[in-house]
Parts: structure tokens; C-alpha cells; sequence
């Protein structure tokens, strides 16, 4: 075999392997899907059916049964919500740390990330009680606010982590031309990182659409996001698995399919800085 | 500039961050030295460390540490093992990379209640599921996963979750990797093996650092995905710290032995985010 | 009173000592270069003038006015950077005149001046592309003209030829000698290409260690530096520095002995005791290749034709080696042995710390 062959061969294995890996791990995904156009018995049919004539029954009864679109509205008011609320609150704090830097600001860094740390069950309760007392149980502006402190400090992190990659030099030249802070920061320095906010604004939208552990403790019919109005349908009344597939489905297409589409920002925003 | 104006952009996000964590942190250290049970309202005396005893002598309370502990582990290593295998893999080009791309990214965009419910039934169900349909045309008995062995079903799912993650961070890691180097390394006669272990794994020192930070934070808190598959059970089989105290706190109504494991549970991040902070802070450049 | 005065500057980081006390006086209208090794201070001393850094001692006045505490806008410069430091999202238009849009210039203003600067650096026709569609020479044009539309009372430069090729590097060099004729206003310019250095400056400022080792013309510098690390910075290739064997005073003259040769050198020549160890300092042209005779022996190693001339490098018998300039189509070999005649008045001499004490020879200035 000359080396040509070797390396055509070679490439073909490792497309055939990741080719397999990949549709192993979507295989869920995939599953979810095509159940959720079938009956309820094609749906546990033993063996599984991959070729069934589809139905589209199953979302409309979803609507019925739990008010989809509510939910839906819920769950893109909340995490768009959040996430422009943190960006506002966190852009600030982000350039101030990365352009004029002092002795603590690694400290400061480390501590909020550390608040991070910080496990939702620990001040579940207190949250729970300051909720109820406030009328923001079950609310979706309770939501916004939990959410925009819980990935407040990975939004600051991300964001300086962009801000201290941009080239210094653009900086000194603005301020030589007289611009001053609020200048440096509106006219150059938000422009240059429209790409690193961005994507710091996706990672926050999708880690606020999944969030689960706040939405199902506090949120009850009026103000639940998708993620609670699943978990409604784990109840083990029996198996209605193309429903549940079909609320899964509308659950998640949104976010995936805009993942799919942002993915490459997204990509950005999840090495948060530690790939240059 | 002036340090005022640094102060004045960095005060809301300070402000709201120390107003977050002290505020129910120390409602939470209040409550876990009183009686307080939303069942039995106004009798909430003090009652010192009994909180804590109770939480603490809960048949759970140690199973729970340890499941919390194992799940975080078994997740990490799965995911960082797997995540710079298949990173590695799929650094090379091939037909069809961006689709595979795409493919492999999804899991981390399925929320974890959605995660649960499909791993729980149309995955793992012994009569109807596709692992049970897999093991009966191979000839075995169907395994029951969420009943037999629930603490592995809940890390497959969640490594499931997380495994993209990691292959994200790690892929585009490998493409900053210097090809010169690399090309360096093979006229010195290293092998892909060679190449891997020397120059791909020291490059990727700081990618893996920063998922096992990201992903501690999360695994620690893992809570939906136990809500909805197994409940923690069966028995404590399958409880972790958030689960146990989940437990405590709406499902017995006992704000007072809750908060004294909430307690617990923020000692324990603690300890696992000094050691972490600690090792992947250097790993940072601030 | 000089036009841009620096006095006493300091500038101490946590445990480095960047800046030990520049003194310098800079006239209106001079183009001055700051050159010296990397890690000199050659850049912190240009952006601690340009407000960049701030300094921790000495005062800076310009025009008459102390500038020392003002912001970097606040001073009436204009920087052109190393990497260029052009804003990506702006085009060349924008670019141009953000620093009059800041100032809040009218817009017909704003026009004028841009237009006038696009058309004396040819950047007329890419005023709407974006910096990255730019080549790098017209990248380097914009910097310039950033800056020139400000109409500053000095400018920056920092290294600015640096990320160009060789050819365009020659080309922009000439560019900004013609604009420094045409503008006439005070220029100041760090490099560490001495060839940048010498065609460029009015004065030479050599920066060593945080300290400012001489100032001068480049043809003073290259005649007459005052110590070892000035001769050896300044022209290539290397100034020759040769050990002595032996120094003997005799009356009014110096023997420089160096094995078997004795050059005499006058006593007039020299200021200060006379050293313990002296070095002597010889440029390469100074030396010249001799049929028979001359003052030293030694056996050409190598040869580097360069075509104008060649250079030879000659082991003498006591293993140094120095460099000699000879004709271009000489035909000398490799391995041959060779005499050189060294060319009196050009000697320099050394003392062991590595200063200059002997002074250049009148009658020499004419070449």
C-alpha cells in the first residue's frame, strides 16, 4: 500500500469512528424525535419501530394537557430576560477589571466564582421563604432575578476574559485620541467584542432555559418555564411515552436548533478563555 | 483612571453577589439552629446543634456524601477521558465533520428534566426500552438500571449531558495546537501515540482545568436528573446532598434539619472549590 | 529653554527599576530616535512621555507647560504604534478622524482635514474600506495619518516599521524622513534597528539599562562614542575591540603593543590617568589589507562577499579575531595569511570600564 492509500484509508477509519460515535450519542435525541409522531402503541412496541406512518395528535395534546405556549412564553422571557439583565450588570464590572486592573481584582474574580460554588441547596430554603415573603413565588421576575445571580459570575468571568484579549495597543491609541473612559468603553471597546458578548449571551441564554433545580422549586403552574413543565409528565400514571416525547420535542427544539445555529459563538464562549 | 470610577463598575455586580451569598446563607445558619417546621408554625425555639445531630444521624446522610462524591468523580473522568479521546479524534478533517460537530453538541443543549425522562424510559425500561430490546436479541436478560443499579444510571445520564462540553472546549483547544510542533515532533520520529501523550495532553492542561471547574460546579448541584428518574431511591441508593435535602426541606416540611444540611452541603463545596480554585487558579491568567 | 524638557524621569514597577534618571532636552521641530537593546527602556521612556505610563519621579514640560501629571490626551501628542493599533471596525475614514469626532470638531472641519491627510498619504481611494482589507504598508499610512490629522506638537512613534517586510520598510523609512521635511514638527521614535536610527534621527539617544548611555548626531556616535557599549551598538559590522598586550608612556606618546606591532598613539590624544587594562577600538574600514609590512598579522578565516565590498575575519596569532573591510573584488582566500595596516588616527581607546578616554583626532574629520 503506497502512503497515499495509507492516509485516504486512515481518514476513512476516523470519519467511520466519529461518524459512529456521533449518531450513538444523538441516538436519544433522535429517538425523542421520531416517538413523538407516534401512536402510544407503536411508541412501546418491543421491537422498536423505525418506520411507522407519523402523527401529529401527540403535540396538539400537549397543548391541551399543559398549555405549551405558556410555558414556552415563560421560559423565553426568563432567560432572555436574565441574560440581558447579567450582560447590563456585568459588562461594567468586566471592562473595569480588565482595563484598569488592581491588586485585588484577581481576588475578586476568584471570590464570584466562587459564589458560584455556592450549592443551590444551601440557601434553597431562605430563597424559598424571602420568595414567598416578596410575592415573587411562582413569579417569572422571581426567576429572572435568581437567574441573573446565578450566572452572573461566569458572565463577568467570560466577558473579562474577552475584554483582556483585545489588543491593549487599540486602547492607548483611543485614549492618546482623547477619548475617555466611557468613550474607550462605548466606542471601541463594545464594538470590538460584539462576537465574545454575544456568545457569552447564548451560553447564558441556554444554561437559563435548562436551569432546573429554581424553576421546579419555586415556580408552580402560573410561572413555570419549560424545564418544570416536563418534569409534570414523570409522574408514573402510566406510560405515555409519545406525549411525553412530543412535550420533550417542543421543550427542547428551541434551544437546540439554536444552538445548532450559534454554535460556533457558542463554542467561543464555552472555553471561557482558556483557548486562545 | 480614577479608582472611584473602577469601584463605581464593578459595585452592582459586588453588591449583588455578596447581597446573594450572605443574605441566605446566614438565614440559612439561623433557621438550622431553630426548630422550624412550616407544618407546625410558631414554635420555632432554639435548639443548638440538634438540627445538625438529626441530618447527621439520617440512615442518608453519609450514602448521600458519598453518592454525591462518586457521581462527581465517575462524571469527570468520564467526560474528560472520553471528552479528549473524541476531541482527538475528531481534530483530523473528514467527510462530514460539521455535521458530526453538530451531532455531538447537541446532548448539552437537552434540559435535564427532558435528559431524565428519555434515558428513563425509552433507554433504560426493562420491557420497552432499547437497551433491553438490545440485550434480549443479543441473548441476556434485560438489566433494570433505574432499580439495579441507579446510581450508575444517574451518572450515565449526566455524563451523557456534560460529555459535549468537554469535546467542545477540548476540540477547539486542538486546533490552536502548533501543527509546527507537531511536524517538529514527526521528523524527530515521534509516533500518534508519542505525539498525543507529549504534546497534545501538556497543551491541553489548562482546557481540562477549566471544565473540571465549570463542571464541579455543576455536579455538585446535580438535582433534576435524580428528581425525575429514580427519586433518589431506591431506598438512598441514588440520593446526593441536594437530593437529601431536597428531601428534607418540601417533602418533610423541616426547614430547621434542611437548612443544617444545606449547611453541610455548602461545606463541602467548599472544600472540593478551595482545593479546585486553588489548583486551576494558577492554571488561569488573570 | 528647550521645547520638550524631561528631567530626572523615574519609573520603578514592583521590583524593576525601568527608568533611572533621564535627563534630555529635545528643540522644536527635531527628529529624535530612542535606540538601545530590548529591555533598555528605550518603549517605557515613549509611553511614559505619551501619558501611558506614569512615572514615578522627574517631570516632564512641554512647551513650556509641565505635562507630567496630564492624561495621555491632554498632551497635544499623537502615537503611532507598533502593531498599528487600528480600530477594526472602523474604515479608514472613521479611523482617520476619530480623534476630531471625540473633540467634537464640526464635520466640515472634520472633512477637510481628513481629505487633505488621505491625499498626502495616498490613502484618498481605501477611505471606506476596514482596516483588514488594508495591505500592511497602507495599514502603517493610516497609523501616520491618525496622527498627523490631530496636528500634534509632537509625535509618537513606537517602533512603527517593525511589522513591515525589508523592502517596505526601506520605503516607508523615506516616506517618514520626507514628512518630518514637510511637517516640521518634533518627532520622536524609538527603534532598535540602528540602520533606522542613523538615517532618521537629528539626534540619537542610545538607551542602556534605563539610562541614557549618549546623545548625539549619528555621525558623532559613530566617530566618537564615549563608551565600549556605544561603539559596539552603533554600526555593523561590529567596531573591532582589541586587548592590548602591553601600554608604554614615553614622554608625549602611548605604545599600544599588541604582539609583535607598536602603534604609537599621542598622549595629547587622552584625557585622564592612564588605565590599568586599556582596550583598543578599531572600525572595520580603519583596518586595511597590506601586500607586506603593516602593523599585524593573522590568517583569514572566512570571507563575507557582500559585493560593494567583502569582510574578512582574521584569527590574529593570539587566537582574537577581528574584522577588516576590504575592496569588493579582492582576492584574498580563505586559510591565507594576510597583513594589516591600522589607520592611527582612528584608534579609540577604552578603559576598564568600558568608558572612552581618548579623544578623536582633529585631522581626521575630513573623511
Amino acid at each position: 500500500m503506497t502512503l497515499t492509500q495509507q492516509r485516504k484509508l486512515k481518514t476513512l477509519l476516523v470519519g467511520l469512528a466519529s461518524w459512529t460515535v456521533a449518531l450513538l450519542l444523538f441516538f436519544p435525541i433522535f429517538w425523542m424525535f421520531i416517538t413523538s409522531f407516534k401512536t402510544e402503541l407503536q411508541a412501546i412496541s418491543v421491537p422498536p419501530q423505525l418506520f411507522f406512518e407519523p402523527t401529529f395528535e401527540n403535540f396538539s395534546i400537549v397543548q391541551e394537557r399543559s398549555d405549551y405556549l405558556k410555558h414556552a412564553w415563560n421560559s423565553v422571557v426568563t432567560s432572555f430576560g436574565a441574560t440581558l439583565l447579567a450582560l447590563i450588570i456585568a459588562i461594567p464590572a468586566a471592562y473595569s477589571m480588565a482595563f484598569f486592573p488592581g491588586k485585588k481584582t484577581k481576588d475578586i474574580l476568584l471570590w464570584m466564582l466562587s459564589t458560584k460554588m455556592l450549592p443551590a441547596v444551601g440557601v434553597l430554603v431562605p430563597i424559598y421563604i424571602l420568595s414567598r415573603d416578596y410575592g415573587l413565588l411562582d413569579s417569572k421576575l422571581g426567576l429572572v432575578i435568581i437567574f441573573t445571580l446565578m450566572n452572573l459570575p461566569i458572565i463577568v468571568w467570560m466577558l473579562f476574559s474577552y475584554f483582556k484579549d483585545l489588543p491593549k495597543e487599540i486602547l492607548e491609541a483611543a485614549r492618546m485620541d482623547g477619548a475617555t473612559p466611557w468613550d474607550e468603553m462605548v466606542r471601541v471597546v463594545l464594538p470590538l467584542s460584539v462576537g465574545g458578548i454575544a456568545s457569552t449571551g447564548l451560553l447564558s441564554i441556554v444554561l437559563c432555559w435548562n436551569e432546573a433545580f429554581w424553576s421546579l422549586n419555586l415556580t408552580a403552574s402560573e410561572a413555570a418555564p419549560l424545564t418544570a413543565m416536563i418534569a409534570s409528565y414523570s409522574s408514573p400514571e402510566g406510560l405515555f411515552w409519545a406525549k411525553l416525547s412530543a412535550a420533550s420535542t417542543l421543550a427542547c427544539a428551541p434551544i437546540v436548533i439554536f444552538g445548532w445555529f450559534c454554535q460556533k459563538q457558542l463554542v467561543q464562549g464555552l472555553t471561557f478563555g482558556a483557548v486562545k | 483612571m480614577k479608582r472611584s470610577i473602577t469601584r463605581l463598575l464593578m459595585a452592582p455586580s459586588v453588591i449583588l453577589l455578596l447581597a446573594w451569598m450572605i443574605v441566605p446563607l446566614s438565614m440559612t445558619i439561623y433557621f438550622s439552629t431553630i426548630n422550624y417546621n412550616l407544618l407546625y408554625p410558631g414554635r420555632n425555639n432554639f435548639v443548638g446543634w440538634m438540627n445538625f445531630e438529626f441530618f447527621i444521624t439520617d440512615p442518608g446522610f453519609w450514602i448521600a456524601i458519598s453518592n454525591t462524591l462518586i457521581l462527581l468523580i465517575s462524571v469527570l473522568v468520564i467526560t474528560v477521558v472520553l471528552g479528549v479521546a473524541l476531541s482527538a479524534l475528531i481534530d483530523k478533517p473528514f467527510y462530514g465533520r460539521n455535521v458530526v460537530r453538530v451531532l455531538l453538541i447537541s446532548p448539552f443543549f437537552i434540559m435535564p428534566t427532558v435528559n431524565a425522562l428519555i434515558w428513563k424510559n425509552m433507554m433504560m425500561n426493562p420491557v420497552y426500552g432499547i437497551f433491553a430490546w438490545i440485550s434480549q436479541t443479543l441473548g441476556f436478560e434485560p438489566i433494570d438500571w433505574l432499580s439495579d443499579y441507579p446510581l450508575m444510571s444517574v451518572i450515565i445520564m449526566v455524563s451523557w449531558q456534560w460529555l459535549p462540553f468537554a469535546i467542545l472546549v477540548f476540540v477547539t483547544a486542538l486546533q490552536s495546537q502548533d501543527t509546527e510542533q507537531k511536524e517538529a515532533a514527526q521528523m524527530d520520529g515521534a509516533n500518534g501515540w508519542h505525539i498525543f501523550r507529549y504534546l497534545t495532553i501538556p497543551h491541553l492542561a489548562r482546557p481540562i482545568a477549566v471544565v473540571v471547574m465549570i463542571e464541579t460546579i455543576f455536579l455538585l448541584a446535580v438535582f433534576a436528573e435524580i428528581y425525575v428518574s429514580t427519586g433518589g431511591g431506591p431506598g438512598y441508593d441514588s440520593t446526593n446532598l441536594a437530593y437529601l435535602i431536597y428531601n428534607q426541606a418540601l417533602l418533610q416540611y423541616d426547614v430547621g434539619v434542611a437548612s443544617a444540611g444545606g449547611l453541610f452541603a455548602v461545606i463541602l463545596a467548599n472544600i472540593v472549590a478551595f482545593f479546585l480554585i486553588r489548583a486551576v487558579g494558577k492554571n488561569l491568567t488573570v | 529653554m528647550a521645547y520638550l524638557n524631561i528631567t530626572d524621569l523615574q519609573k520603578h514597577y514592583d521590583n524593576y527599576h525601568a527608568l533611572r534618571g533621564i535627563n534630555l532636552a529635545i528643540n522644536e521641530g527635531e527628529f529624535i530616535v530612542f535606540v538601545g537593546p530590548s529591555g533598555c527602556g528605550k518603549s517605557t521612556l515613549l509611553r511614559t512621555i505619551a501619558g501611558l505610563e506614569s512615572s514615578t519621579g522627574g517631570t516632564i514640560e512641554l512647551d513650556g507647560r509641565d505635562i507630567t501629571e496630564l492624561s495621555s490626551s491632554k498632551r497635544d501628542l499623537a502615537m503611532v504604534f507598533q502593531s498599528y493599533a487600528l480600530y477594526p471596525h472602523m474604515t479608514v475614514a472613521e479611523n482617520l478622524s476619530f480623534a476630531l469626532r471625540l473633540a467634537k470638531e464640526e464635520q466640515s472641519v472634520i472633512d477637510e482635514k481628513v481629505k487633505s491627510v488621505s491625499a498626502s498619504l495616498q490613502l484618498d481611494k481605501l477611505l471606506e474600506r476596514k482596516p483588514r482589507e488594508l495591505s500592511g504598508g497602507q495599514r502603517q499610512r493610516v497609523a501616520i495619518g491618525r496622527a498627523i490629522v490631530r496636528q500634534p506638537k509632537v509625535f509618537l512613534f513606537d517602533e512603527p516599521l517593525s511589522n513591515l517586510d525589508a523592502a517596505l520598510r526601506v520605503q516607508m523609512r523615506l516616506e517618514l524622513a520626507r514628512l518630518h521635511k514637510k511637517l516640521g514638527t518634533t518627532m520622536i521614535y524609538v527603534t532598535h534597528d540602528q540602520v533606522e536610527a542613523m538615517t532618521l534621527a537629528d539626534r540619537v539617544v542610545i538607551l542602556n539599562a534605563g539610562q541614557i548611555e549618549q546623545v548625539g548626531t549619528p555621525l558623532e556616535l559613530y566617530r566618537s562614542p564615549n563608551s565600549r557599549f556605544v561603539a559596539e551598538f552603533i554600526g555593523t559590522p561590529k567596531m573591532n575591540l582589541i586587548e592590548l598586550d602591553n601600554v608604554v608612556r614615553e614622554n608625549d606618546t602611548l605604545h599600544l603593543q599588541l604582539l609583535n606591532a607598536s602603534i604609537d598613539f599621542p598622549v595629547s590624544r587622552t584625557h585622564g590617568p592612564l588605565p590599568d587594562k586599556i582596550i583598543m577600538g578599531i572600525r572595520p574600514e580603519h583596518m586595511h589589507l597590506v601586500e607586506t609590512g603593516g602593523d599585524l598579522v593573522g590568517k583569514v578565516e572566512l570571507i563575507e562577499h557582500l559585493g560593494s565590498e567583502a569582510y574578512t575575519h582574521i584569527r590574529l596569532s593570539n587566537d582574537q579575531t577581528i574584522i577588516v573591510k576590504a575592496p569588493a573584488r579582492t582576492s584574498i582566500k580563505d586559510g591565507e595569511q594576510v597583513h594589516i595596516q591600522v589607520d592611527r588616527n582612528e584608534v579609540i581607546l577604552f578603559n576598564d570600564n568600558n568608558r572612552v578616554f581618548s579623544v578623536i583626532a582633529e585631522d581626521a574629520s575630513h573623511d
